[in-house]
């Protein structure tokens, strides 16, 4: 019996001191003796002391947190290994346990994904739809249609030369829009740089994309950004900025400041499967879990980050799984179905403003076009692949499949709805291509408020060389 | 001669008898820079305070108030409100106090800053008074609660960010640069940042290489921040204000030795110019330019110079970026040597920078080569000895000082 005891008395040494290092636990007692730092809950004997006379161990720095008495038992046994015995740590109350058992890396299932349309276009057995109204449901493949055809029309702008640079969305129309559609315009938008849809579903006009592609005056980024880092103040959609993941606190900053107004509104996030291996990523969840913040995290996990497939990318089921490490609350969706996407992030929304929560989505989908322009997805993927998910899996023809279905939706609607949204591109990238490029004024102004001396000069150091030397500074570009 | 001023307006001009020549003060143009503002100086004891009119888009209320040195406190003017003395993490406070109290917006967050006080008490006890949601604190991920400042920032308030120290900030370097710096020029001006961040930094007394960084010579390129480095509890409240006001991002440097200087401030309320440098001590062999802890090493050096025949101008620049050339510059024109005595490293630290735009700007008027004491490129030692030496001590400064003026 005795043997037995010092083992179980052994591993619960361990167990705790893993746990704790100083609350000054308890006392030290023979058994233990070769461990003079952490002290064993049970002395050897067979009686077990009480300790409620041990001395409350209250920690100084957490005033607001009640019941960090570290040394305090709830119930004292006599019984080495009883699993009612509760210790609280600061943070809670955690059981005990004598089976040594792992947690193990992955779940034997893994997350199930939330669909409710197949790739048929038809509902699947027991799931709801009478939340979808035809006005939404068509709205939103109108808007899928028509970010489909703005691929298509830019991405061979750019082949041909008239600008410089694009990022298709191709595949993932339907989580920029359902979850658009998901949202009001007062709701905060953080976007990575695959998520114009968004921004189309706002009321960005085609004229106003094609500004932006072609960095003219008319661009409300005055032409400082690449191709594709839309902004818009006016439509709460946050500039695109190109570094990975550095959107996410930020997001959380806003919807800290919603909270703090208390305002009817929240601020949403996106990022894909590789976004979510930056330190951000883990400090935006965290942080957003700890102040309670409004936020609603979408991961498009598109299975790719340029060349490098999510099996490169962690080893985790996904990202969903991740929320419950950080306290957040979190859905694994079909991001090819729009009309679970809308239903998610409808219901995210809810739970984000009235719990003041955040809630994590991972919508599961494809990246059928290539990263960027500057990119051939053929090198690292095969094209049959490629092929595979963009015919059987494609969003747009999923949805148009069931609205036609409806009877809510038309071939000729489709043909007209396509050659109108093209004729209208055209137009603006000709009218884009016509306007002037921002002048050399435009290169100083906005890094403060107002230009300090040394811009100043610097900017008359530019215009004195412009007039020096005129046949090597661009004709049509204003001075 | 005494003289005081109080409550200067904008457009208040004053006259002194004697004290100064205003053309002797003008900048000719050289670079055909267009300076609108009039500068003047005041001379009072050994404490030197300039205001200036400001162009109108800076119109702001500054009380250029004679401020009693630590030698003679009971030299208050009899026409002025005596003031009253705290230290300078008191006066940080103050302004931080007085601007959340003036505008709701403004807000705090970092680590321990609530409850805690922080941990050099610059908050202490906002947290009762504003509660836990505007003095908020944070888990440990500087480039979190600096990425989240920014949100908040491009969304309407105005957070003040504390890093516990300034080297955990190299943490937030990504969001510091590519958001904070950049997203007002990106978006077309769309979305402003006026956010503060500020913390101590510089090398303290055996705090090991990791807590004694000066992370103003790694900021100081990045384009659309600003910079300040403040140096007495005056200058302190009043840069604090300032900071908070602006629309721009500013970072503030404190020192973590400096929290506990005395001095008695003005009652009313002062905000100071964020661009301007400080004149510390007039003079007319030299101008010794520094900043933060490194002026009163300076200051030090200056009794042994004085003892010893020198006359040295002593200016605290403040202003990290932009340098306020204005100031510097006339200060060149008159004594025509320059001393630069900094706690950066020497490579790629302000001095380096400050080196670089007097020699552009007034190469002309230099009658020796800038000379640049800084501390040496090495990780600052835990050994007190060793320490000591990394860091610009009086002695090197009078050195230098004899040096130059040969």
């Amino acid at each position: 019996m005795a043997l037995r005891m010092r083992k179980s008395v052994n591993f619960i040494n361990r167990l705790l001191s893993s746990r704790i290092q100083s609350p000054g636990v308890l006392m030290q007692t023979h058994l233990a003796s070769s461990r003079p730092n952490h002290c064993p809950i049970l002395p050897a004997s067979t009686t077990v002391p009480s300790l409620a006379s041990q001395p409350a161990l209250c920690s100084p720095h957490h005033l607001r947190l009640e019941s960090t008495d570290a040394g305090r038992q709830s119930d004292c046994s006599n019984e080495i290994g009883d699993f009612d015995q509760k210790m609280d740590f600061p943070g809670g109350k955690i059981a005990f346990t004598s089976k040594m058992k792992f947690i193990p890396e992955s779940l034997e299932e893994r997350i199930h994904c939330y669909r409710v349309i197949n790739e048929e276009g038809r509902p699947i057995a027991h799931s709801n739809l009478t939340e979808i109204s035809e006005e939404v449901a068509v709205g939103m493949y109108t808007g899928m249609v028509t970010l489909q055809v703005m691929d298509t029309i830019f991405y061979e702008a750019q082949r041909q030369g008239r600008i410089s640079f694009y990022v298709t969305t191709v595949g993932e129309e339907a989580i920029n829009i359902a979850s658009a559609a998901a949202l009001t315009a007062h709701d905060l938008v953080f976007p990575q740089y695959r998520e114009p849809g968004v921004l189309l579903w706002r009321g960005f006009t085609l004229q106003e994309f094609a500004h932006q592609l072609f960095g003219n005056q008319a661009d409300y980024g005055k032409g400082r950004q690449m191709p594709v880092h839309y902004g818009s103040k006016k439509l709460n959609y946050f500039t695109v900025s190109s570094t990975i993941a550095t959107q996410l606190p930020p997001a959380v900053g806003a919807a800290y400041s919603l909270k703090m107004d208390k305002q009817d509104a929240c601020s949403i996030t996106y990022f894909g499967d590789g976004g979510s291996s930056e330190g951000d990523f883990h400090a935006a969840l965290n942080f957003a879990a700890v102040m309670e913040a409004p936020v609603i995290f979408i991961c498009r996990n598109n299975g790719w980050a340029i060349s490098t497939p999510s099996s490169d990318q962690f080893r985790s089921d996904g990202i969903a799984i991740r929320g419950q490490a950080y306290g957040v609350k979190s859905i694994r969706v079909d991001g090819n179905d729009a009309v679970a996407m809308y239903n998610t992030v409808c219901a995210a929304r809810e739970m984000a403003i009235n719990e003041q929560k955040p809630i994590l989505i991972e919508a599961m989908t494809y990246r059928v076009g290539h990263h960027s322009t500057s990119d051939d997805s053929t090198k690292y993927r095969p094209a049959d692949e490629i092929e595979r998910w963009r015919t059987e899996s494609d969003p747009v023809t999923r949805h148009r499949k069931w609205i036609e279905s409806n009877g809510w939706w038309s071939r000729t609607a489709e043909s007209e709805l396509r050659s109108s949204v093209r004729q209208q591109l055209l137009h603006a990238i000709q009218v884009a291509e016509k306007v002037e490029k921002p002048s050399i004024a435009d290169l100083f102004t906005d890094v403060y408020d107002v230009p300090p001396l040394n811009l100043q000069e610097q900017e008359k150091l530019i215009r004195e060389t412009i007039k020096r030397h005129p046949q090597d500074y661009p004709k049509d570009v204003p001075v | 001669m005494a003289a005081t001023f109080q409550g200067l307006g904008a457009a208040a001009a004053l006259s002194l008898s004697g004290s100064f020549d205003p053309n002797r003060l003008h900048l000719p143009c050289r670079r055909s820079l267009s300076v609108t503002r009039l500068s003047f100086v005041v001379r009072l004891e050994e404490r030197i305070v300039s205001g200036s009119n400001l162009p109108p888009r800076r119109a702001q209320q500054l009380v250029s108030k004679a401020v009693a040195t630590k030698a003679d406190a009971a030299s208050a003017s009899t026409a002025s409100k005596p003031g009253h003395e705290l230290l300078l993490f008191e006066a940080l406070r103050e302004g931080l106090e007085e601007e959340m109290d003036r505008d709701p917006q403004v807000c705090v967050m970092g680590e321990d800053v609530g409850h805690y006080g922080g941990s050099y008490k610059v908050t202490k006890g906002l947290a009762d008074k504003f509660g836990d949601l505007r003095v908020l604190d944070t888990p440990i991920a500087e480039n979190a609660f600096t990425g989240m400042g920014i949100g908040a920032a491009m969304t309407g308030l105005r957070p003040v960010v504390e890093g516990m120290n300034m080297g955990f900030l190299l943490l937030a370097f990504n969001q510091i640069s590519n958001n904070c710096g950049m997203l007002h020029y990106t978006s077309g001006g769309q979305f402003k940042i006026p956010i503060v961040i500020r913390g101590p930094g510089g090398v303290g007394r055996q705090l090991g290489a990791e807590h004694s960084q000066r992370l103003e010579s790694y900021f100081q390129s990045i384009p659309g921040i600003q910079m300040v480095a403040c140096s007495t509890p005056y200058n302190a409240k009043g840069l604090m204000k300032a900071a908070i006001r602006s629309e721009n991002p500013v970072i503030l440097f404190e020192h973590v030795l400096l929290y506990n200087l005395k001095e008695r401030i003005p009652d009313e309320e002062y905000v100071l110019n964020l661009e301007e440098a400080e004149m510390v001590r007039p003079g007319e062999h030299i101008t010794i330019l520094t900043y933060s802890r490194m002026r009163y090493h300076v200051m030090q050096a200056a009794k042994t110079l004085v003892n010893k025949g020198y006359d040295p101008e002593v200016i605290d620049i403040r202003s990290l970026k932009p340098f306020d050339l204005y100031t510097i510059g006339n200060s060149v024109k008159k004594t025509h040597r320059v001393l630069i005595v900094e706690e950066c490293m020497r490579t790629g630290g302000i001095g380096a920078s400050l080196t670089a735009a007097i020699t552009e700007n007034f190469h002309d008027y230099l009658d020796a080569p800038i000379m640049c004491l800084s501390s040496q490129d090495v990780p600052t030692p835990y050994a007190g000895t060793l320490e000591n030496w990394t860091v610009v001590q009086p002695a090197q400064i009078v050195t230098a000082v004899e040096q130059l003026c040969q």
